[in-house]
Formats: structure tokens, C-alpha cells, sequence
């Protein structure tokens, strides 16, 4: 005790009055901190940066290569090329990427333990959620949906070297384009909500990559009258509606098919809500 | 019986005995409290943790069973058991990270998460990671900060504070035990909270460290805040605890004072060799002496003084031919209370 008496006293900084009276947790300041974590991680540009470059990359490198060979395609590739979908279908990469990406914005927490700090720092827990699903969904929103469309026009622009391009002003382009961003938004929530579910990086990863792709090939295996009525109620056959402009019965309607989509995503993130609540971190 | 039995027993009459009795009456104290103080926990501004009825199951398991008690301010209280007694559990239980099965634990008056600011009622050094690896050292506070509207000013002070400032901005993951003990006492710092938990802050840091936290827990102690910091160390806790809670098995065997606990594990237990060790014996025993024959012409006695045993033998002409006072270290005593703590599950044993 002497020893510990006679050692220079440490001094713990303290807060004035004034700060100390405003230290309440509110979902704004949650918000702030869920997107300062997210930006500090290099692992969230690098993710990031492979969804806008593989969304634009695919879709240029198609468009740029069908410019180049059309004249010497078959007239049935040619009438097979679609220059709306064809140069878009690079969302099939990019929302790998976003899958990816939100799941580790969780997912990843539980991993490493950093999900108790953040539930100790938020003992309601629901606000670290919803904080995590507004940075995730804004950032997804203002980095994909410009690149949906930057990728169409750049793309429209080489195509029309041989002019099989198509415009804005088509029908169903515009909302097809803008669907594109709007599908990989409701991909990003999917991803925050099973990422929560499965709380193991590995795990939902799988579950996002089985119920957005594995589904779908599964469903392909039914018999066809049963395959029509079912596949089209699959999350990505429905949420992918959007984006088509033949509309037929095979699929449901756009918007009823993103609403679908973006029910299903709902769901996940409803089950993830309950299961913070009540699960020890 | 053979000798060593016979001292066994001995010894666990002596630690069972007084520490029963101690357990039903602090348990007593403290419901008694926890029940009228549940509500109104704070002593002018000073805040309690109050547990009562504490239990926590995973399936079949009981990691903690039925735990008690009340952490007071302006002290540093231990939290000691041996690895495995329910000591993390609890601690996660109190900041809400753990529901408990049965039981309740208050701080301030109130569950953990009902508090507007929680970091600024408690903060949390727990035993495992809490960090993103991938984040940088100012990062992680920062983002921590950000939940209670803390700016980056009050960050790089605690930086300061736990000596991390050169590597502030170097990623978690390269960090050495020692550095992330470091990290984790500044997060647990940040929202200057009038209560710390610390679990096994000691762990992976050199005797320099060892030495700051001391200084550091008995500051926050001085300051009037409510340190409880757990420990499977005996001796770490008597050099920094002013009062303990032992458990072993998720059970509380002790809720002592340091001082009070030290007396107890240094009272008298004398050696004694004497050609007439068995005359010697009869003169000795009584209700509250116990005494041990460890072989010919040795014993060994408990509840009387080296002094009261010269003189009882000088009186009846005994030779004695060594005298010896014997004290057992706490971490002796440590492991004979916690021992024993095993055989709270049989009461048979207790009865017999």
C-alpha cells in the first residue's frame, strides 16, 4: 500500500458539466458512428470499388466487344443481343459484391468481437441495426444506381458505332435502368438481415449467394407447370422483374416483382430485429 | 483415520465452517438492501451495482447460480474465482450483453440498457476481443465516441491516457495483449463513466502495465466511482481490492473486506514438535482448538497462539523442541476457499 501511495497519481480526464449533460444515444449519432466504422475498414472500398467496376467493367466490355463484332456475329446472335439487358448484366457480379459487403458490415462484427462493444456502447441494440441498414442502403443507392446509369450510356454510346443501340426514352428502358440500382439496394438490405441472422461471415454469405442464385438453378429443376407458378416468386426472379422489358407470364410484373423482392428482404431484416433483441451477444 | 485425512478435514471445517455462516449472512444483507434499494441505488450521485437472485443457464449448465450482492462506490471490489466460476458471465450480464435465466442486476437503479447514456453510467473492459481487427486504434474509439456525441478531442486524451498515442493510427490487429488491454481500458474510459467493470485487466500486460492498472483502478476508486474488476488472482486483487467477492461454481462463497479476508488466511496455525506431542494434544484440544497429529512428535494446531502453546506446555513441564507459526499465503487460502466451494454441491458432505 505505501508503495502504491507513494507512486505519482494518475489523472483520468473528465468531462465538463456541460459535455457530460449531453451524452444521450440517439439514432443519429448511432447512424454516425455505424458509417465511420464502415468507412475506416479498407476491406469496405476494396468491396465496393469490385461492385461499381464489375457493374460497369462487364457491361462496357460486352458492349465494346459486340460493337467490334457484330458484323461478322450469325444473324442469330444478333438477334439475340440485347442492348438494354446485355450490357446490364454486369448486377450479377456487383451484387455478389454488395452481398458480400453487408454481410460483413455485421456478420463480421460477431467475429471478431466487436459486436460487444458496439451492443455495450447501444444496450437497445435495435439502433445499431437500423443504423447499419441506413449507411449500407444510402451507400449502395448513391454508388450503384450512377453507375447503372453511366454503365447504359457509355454503353449505348459504343453500340451506336453500329447502331443497335437503344434509348432512354424506350419503353421500359428508364425503369429498367434505375432498376438495376433499386434490385442491388434491396440485395444490400437482404445481406444486412441475413448477415444479422446467421451472425457467422462464412454462413450468410451462403445463405445471401443460395436464396439470390442456388435458389433459382434448384427451382429450375421442377417440373415446368409447377416451375412457372413457382420460380417467379423466387426472391431474385421476382426483384429482377424490374429490370426486364419483356414482360410475359413466366415473371411477375415489375414493380409487383420489386415489391416482392423487397418483401422478402423486409422479412429478413423483421427476423433479424426479434433475434437481436433476445439473443446474447 | 490417517493423519492426512484428519488435517484435510480439519482444514475444511475451518474454511466451510466460518465461510457458510459468512455466506448466509451477507446474502441476508445484501437481499435485505437490493429489495428497499432496488430504486434508489444512488448515494448522492454515486452509483451501485445491485445484483439479486442472479442466475444465468446454457441448457443444463449453470454458469451462474442464485449470485447476490452489491458493488459499492469509492472502492475498488474484486471479483475473484477461479477460471470458469461464472465471473465473465456475470460481468456480461450486468452491462446487458447476457440476459440473465433468473434474477435481475441494476446499475444507478436500473438495468444497464435503460440508461439515456449508458457509457457514461458504465464502462466495460470485457475479457474477450471487442475490436474489428481491420480498424485502427483512434478508429474504434472514435466510432464509439460517435454513438454518445463524444468528440475526437476526448479520444485522443484517453489515447493519451493509456499511452497509445504513436500507434493511434495503427490497425487493431497488429496490436500486442498488452496494447489491446490497453485500447479496450481507454474504450471502457471514453464516456467518463461512473462505473468500470473490468474482467481480467491484467491479463497479457508486463509488470509495467500491471503496476499502471493498480495506480489506475485505485484512482478511479479515489475519484468516487464504482471499480469491480475480476481476477482469478489472488494476490493481484489483495495489492489492488479494498473489498472481494469471491465465487466458485457461479455460487457466491464470500463477500469480504481485503483486510478482513487477509486476517482470516494469516490466523494462527502453529507447528509443533515435541518428544510428548500426544500429552501435549490432550492439554490443547478444545471446543475451539483444533489440532492435527502430522506424525510422531509433531502437531499441528489451529485456534491457539504460538504464545498460549509455549505457556500451556512450560506450565505442564513439556519439552518443547520447535515452535512454529505458520501463515498461510492468500493464494492458499484463495484455493482453500474455492476448493471448498466444490463441496456446496454436496451437502451430505457438509452435514457429515
Amino acid at each position: 500500500m505505501t508503495v502504491l501511495d507513494a507512486a505519482p497519481a494518475i489523472t483520468v480526464p473528465v468531462l465538463s458539466a456541460e459535455t457530460a449533460a449531453d451524452l444521450k444515444v440517439t439514432q443519429a449519432r448511432v447512424v454516425r458512428s455505424e458509417w465511420l466504422k464502415m468507412r475506416t475498414l479498407r476491406s469496405s472500398w476494396l468491396i465496393l470499388i469490385l461492385a461499381v467496376g464489375s457493374m460497369a467493367g462487364v457491361g462496357i466490355v460486352i458492349a465494346w466487344s459486340t460493337a467490334n463484332d457484330w458484323t461478322h456475329m450469325r444473324p442469330r446472335q444478333q438477334a439475340r443481343f440485347d442492348p438494354l439487358g446485355d450490357p446490364l448484366s454486369g448486377f450479377n457480379l456487383a451484387q455478389l459484391a454488395i452481398s458480400v459487403l453487408g454481410v460483413l458490415l455485421i456478420a463480421g462484427e460477431y467475429s471478431g468481437g466487436m459486436i460487444r462493444a458496439s451492443l455495450a456502447a447501444v444496450p437497445k441494440r435495435l439502433p445499431v441495426l437500423w443504423a447499419k441498414l441506413a449507411v449500407f442502403l444510402t451507400i449502395t443507392v448513391v454508388t450503384m444506381l450512377p453507375t447503372s446509369l453511366v454503365t447504359f450510356f457509355v454503353c449505348q454510346r459504343l453500340l451506336s458505332s453500329r447502331h443497335i443501340q437503344t434509348t432512354w426514352t424506350a419503353p421500359n428502358v428508364a425503369r429498367s435502368v434505375i432498376g438495376v440500382g433499386l434490385y442491388l439496394t434491396v440485395v444490400a438490405a437482404l445481406a444486412i438481415g441475413l448477415g444479422a441472422i446467421v451472425r457467422n461471415v462464412a454462413g450468410a454469405i451462403a445463405a445471401v449467394v443460395g436464396v439470390l442464385l442456388v435458389l433459382p438453378v434448384v427451382a429450375s429443376a421442377l417440373p415446368q407447370t409447377w416451375g412457372d407458378r413457382i420460380n417467379k416468386w423466387l426472391p431474385s426472379n421476382a426483384g429482377q422483374a424490374l429490370m426486364s422489358v419483356r414482360s410475359d407470364n413466366t415473371s411477375l410484373s415489375p414493380w409487383r416483382g420489386f415489391f416482392v423482392f423487397a418483401a422478402y428482404a423486409i422479412a429478413s431484416l423483421i427476423a433479424a430485429a426479434v433475434l437481436l433483441r433476445h439473443r446474447d451477444a | 483415520m490417517h493423519p492426512d485425512d484428519h488435517a484435510d478435514s480439519v482444514s475444511v471445517l475451518r474454511w466451510l465452517v466460518p465461510g457458510r455462516n459468512r455466506v448466509r449472512e451477507v446474502v441476508g444483507r445484501v437481499v435485505g438492501s437490493s429489495v428497499q434499494g432496488y430504486g434508489a441505488a444512488t448515494r448522492e450521485g454515486f452509483t451501485l451495482i445491485v445484483a439479486s437472485g442472479l442466475t444465468k443457464k446454457y441448457g443444463d449448465k449453470v454458469a451462474v447460480d442464485d449470485l447476490t450482492f452489491e458493488v459499492r462506490p469509492g472502492i475498488v471490489t474484486g471479483f475473484l474465482g477461479p477460471n470458469g466460476a461464472g465471473k465473465s458471465t456475470t460481468m456480461r450480464m450486468i452491462i446487458g450483453l447476457d440476459a440473465p435465466t433468473r434474477g435481475q442486476v441494476a446499475v444507478n437503479g436500473r438495468p444497464y440498457a435503460g440508461h439515456a447514456a449508458p457509457l457514461h453510467e458504465v464502462g466495460a473492459l470485457l475479457e474477450a476481443k471487442a475490436v474489428h481487427n481491420g480498424r485502427s486504434a483512434r478508429n474504434h474509439l472514435l466510432a464509439l465516441a460517435a454513438t454518445t456525441g463524444l468528440s475526437s478531442r476526448r479520444v485522443d486524451e484517453l489515447l493519451d491516457l493509456v499511452g497509445l498515442t504513436d500507434v493511434a493510427s495503427k490497425r487493431v490487429g497488429g496490436f500486442s495483449l498488452g496494447m489491446g488491454q490497453r485500447l479496450g481500458i481507454a474504450a471502457a474510459l471514453i464516456g467518463d463513466p461512473a462505473t468500470l467493470i473490468l474482467d481480467e485487466p491484467v491479463n497479457g500486460l508486463d509488470p509495467e502495465g500491471i503496476l499502471w492498472i493498480r495506480h489506475l483502478l485505485r484512482a478511479l476508486a479515489r475519484e468516487g466511482r464504482t471499480v469491480f474488476v475480476s481476477s482469478h488472482l489472488m494476490s493481484e486483487m489483495a495489492l489492488t481490492a479494498d473489498h472481494l467477492i469471491v465465487i466458485g461454481r457461479g455460487r457466491l462463497i464470500a463477500d469480504v473486506s481485503v483486510d478482513e479476508f487477509t486476517k482470516q488466511a494469516q490466523s494462527d496455525l502453529v507447528q509443533v514438535r515435541s518428544p510428548d506431542a500426544e500429552r501435549l494434544r490432550d492439554l490443547l484440544v478444545g471446543p475451539t482448538v483444533h489440532v492435527t497429529v502430522l506424525s510422531p512428535g509433531r502437531l499441528e494446531v489451529i485456534g491457539l497462539t504460538s504464545d498460549q502453546i509455549g505457556d500451556i506446555a512450560t506450565d505442564h513441564s513439556i519439552r518443547i523442541h520447535e515452535l512454529v507459526p505458520h501463515q498461510a499465503s492468500l493464494e492458499e487460502a484463495f484455493m482453500k476457499l474455492t476448493r471448498d466451494a466444490v463441496e456446496y454441491q454436496t451437502p451430505e458432505t457438509i452435514a457429515s
